[in-house]
């Protein structure tokens, strides 16, 4: 199979607003991350897939089937976990996932089984006997991930997956997708806005911005620059130098912590003169630098380009 | 595979065929209420006119000074329509939570993201009431029939008034699908199933309320498609051949017509995997 899910040309609009503009995008087999800031268009386009919004226009592919006419086929292999709490009221663990199985048309002693199984595998087998409405945040992450896979999907889809959770249950649950992934034969669409979740546990990335997809490729080939890259801190009008690296053809954009990134395009020149350039521009415009150093580039850098190039 | 492998593994047993997903969500549905006692009593409760019924056939039957408690159609009538308490609370009960229980918890997504269409859902929602409350009010009216002519030990009652068995079928049907598709169209409106028993309630006693007032100042009976439970009624008398009156009997129809479309249509906009707000 060349690719999961495609889409090609599709567009949805909430009444006069534009969730996904003309959006065509391939997602290949194994861990595709998909990749944006909020409101970009990830979840719109899950729940397109899934057949809960009717695109206005295009055609969409999940797993060779068409969208449109084969829905529930579709959707008898895609786990789907969505982003928002959700669960079956009243249920507890157990119940609630072999209850997931059975819908997706396991029969119930089959489910049951699956549900204790792929519970233990998520990290809630203590808990399985517990009323799901008396879970912690972190624990209805993981209940949304185990009925999402109890009927060994081929395919998942993962909505925000660690939203909320602590930074322990995070790393737990980035071990558990990337295992998914890696070791367990599944394919699966990890939409999150996070890039070091993105980057951690996915090979392939689709980077949405505005309802467009703005790159899409392996995070490596991607991540490949044909230049320097530079952490880069002055003193002074930071906002001002910017754009004088704008100005004289460099790529830059600030993180949190005060340090930007500059991106210096491939020119041949002999190690140091990128970083000489740098301090001439510095020199130049009455900028103090204050820290230099080289980097290698990192997803961050793929996303800022690919959205601050829009 | 080793040991610490063993968490998740690939399934390749078998898989249902598409099309009996709402039996799963109606078992479950049944299930969850059986679990309560306050829920068997209720079920229990609703079974004690029956039994006071039963004893009125047996004494009917076997002692001739108590002919006049002799089985007729218009007891059977007043038998289901006796029952309209506990169709009533059973709906309350039963059905408040059906939908909107699923949207306090957001579980729409989870059901229409595996392989079920919302018909499915909503079918499977539905029969749980249905089957809840066929069980209080057809269920018994058959056996109550069926105890005349054991306790009466010939078919001649039966033979005389053939028209009971279609009579009391379609008169539950008609009372029962009615609660069930306005208290799921209800539902469906509201994430709290408190607010949803409120708003079922305040439908049948205002309604009721507003009818009998304007029947009172126009004197007219014209005004009963405002008022279900009313509407059961004129369709209760014709069905059971009642002596009283029988105008209206139309635009009763009509009126139950009406009420299961505009249902329908709730459940149609509101039954959806993700809310739209524009």
């Amino acid at each position: 199979m060349k690719s999961v899910v495609q889409l090609d040309r599709v567009t949805v609009r909430y009444g006069r607003q534009q969730a996904l503009r003309d959006v065509s995008a391939t997602f290949p087999p194994g861990a595709v991350g998909l990749l944006g800031p909020n409101g970009a268009g990830k979840s719109t386009m899950l729940r397109a897939l899934l057949g809960f919004v009717v695109p206005d226009q295009g055609q969409m592919r999940v797993l060779d089937l068409d969208v449109k006419h084969a829905a529930l086929q579709i959707r008898t292999r895609i786990g789907y976990m969505p982003e928002s709490d959700a669960h079956i009221p009243g249920m507890n663990a157990v119940s609630f996932v072999a209850y997931c199985g059975a819908l997706s048309g396991l029969p119930h002693s089959d489910a049951m089984q699956r549900a204790h199984e792929v519970l233990y595998y998520v990290g809630l087998g203590e808990a399985r006997y517990r009323n799901v409405e008396t879970y912690s945040t972190g624990m209805k992450q993981r209940i949304k991930l185990a009925q999402a896979l109890v009927h060994d999907p081929d395919l998942l889809f993962l909505d925000e997956p660690t939203n909320g959770m602590d930074p322990k249950g995070r790393e737990e649950m980035l071990e558990l997708i990337r295992d998914i992934a890696h070791n367990k034969g599944l394919s699966l669409i990890l939409s999150s806005h996070l890039l070091p979740d993105v980057e951690y546990t996915c090979d392939y990335v689709v980077v949405m911005d505005k309802g467009t997809v703005a790159t899409e490729g392996p995070i490596a080939s991607l991540k490949e620059h044909s230049g320097r890259v530079f952490e880069l801190r002055v003193k002074g009008e930071a906002a001002a130098f910017v754009e004088v690296l704008h100005a004289a053809g460099l790529e830059c954009h600030e993180t949190e912590e005060d340090i930007m990134r500059v991106f210096v395009p491939g020119t041949g020149e002999p190690d140091g003169q990128d970083a000489r350039r740098l301090f001439q521009l510095a020199a130049t415009h009455g900028m103090q630098v204050r820290h230099l150093r080289a980097s290698v580039p990192t997803l961050e850098d793929v996303f800022a380009r690919a959205v601050g190039e829009r | 595979m080793p040991i610490h492998d063993q968490g998740y593994r690939r399934y390749e047993g078998r898989r249902e065929a598409h099309g009996h997903t709402w039996l799963v969500i109606t078992r479950a549905g049944i299930m969850e209420r059986l679990r309560e006692r306050k829920f068997l009593g209720l079920l229990l409760f609703a079974w004690l006119p029956f039994l006071v019924r039963s004893v009125q056939l047996y004494v009917a039957s076997n002692y001739p000074q108590a002919s006049f408690l002799n089985a007729t159609p218009a007891m059977f009538r007043d038998y289901l329509s006796q029952q309209g308490v506990f169709v009533f609370f059973i709906t309350l009960y039963v059905g408040s939570g059906l939908i909107a229980n699923d949207r306090r918890a957001n579980a729409l997504q989870i059901y229409l993201s595996k392989p079920l269409t919302r018909v499915d859902y909503v079918v499977g929602k539905l029969a749980t009431l249905l089957i809840f409350l066929t069980f209080v009010t057809w269920v018994p009216g058959i056996l109550l029939l069926l105890m005349q002519i054991l306790f009466a030990g010939s078919l001649a009652f039966l033979k005389a008034n053939l028209f009971l068995f279609p009579a009391i079928t379609v008169y539950s049907a008609v009372a029962v699908l009615m609660s069930a598709f306005t208290m799921l169209a209800l539902s469906s409106l509201s994430k709290s199933r408190r607010f949803v028993a409120v708003m079922y309630a305040g439908l049948i006693f205002f309604t009721a309320a507003m009818y009998q007032a304007l029947r009172g100042i126009t004197g007219s009976r014209a005004w009963l498609f405002i008022s279900p439970g009313d509407v059961l009624d004129v369709i209760g008398n014709k069905i059971f051949r009642s002596t009283e009156p029988q105008n209206y009997f139309a635009a009763a129809l009509v009126t139950v017509v009406v009420l299961l479309a505009a249902s329908v249509l709730v459940l149609e906009r509101r039954v959806r995997g993700v809310e739209v707000v524009t």
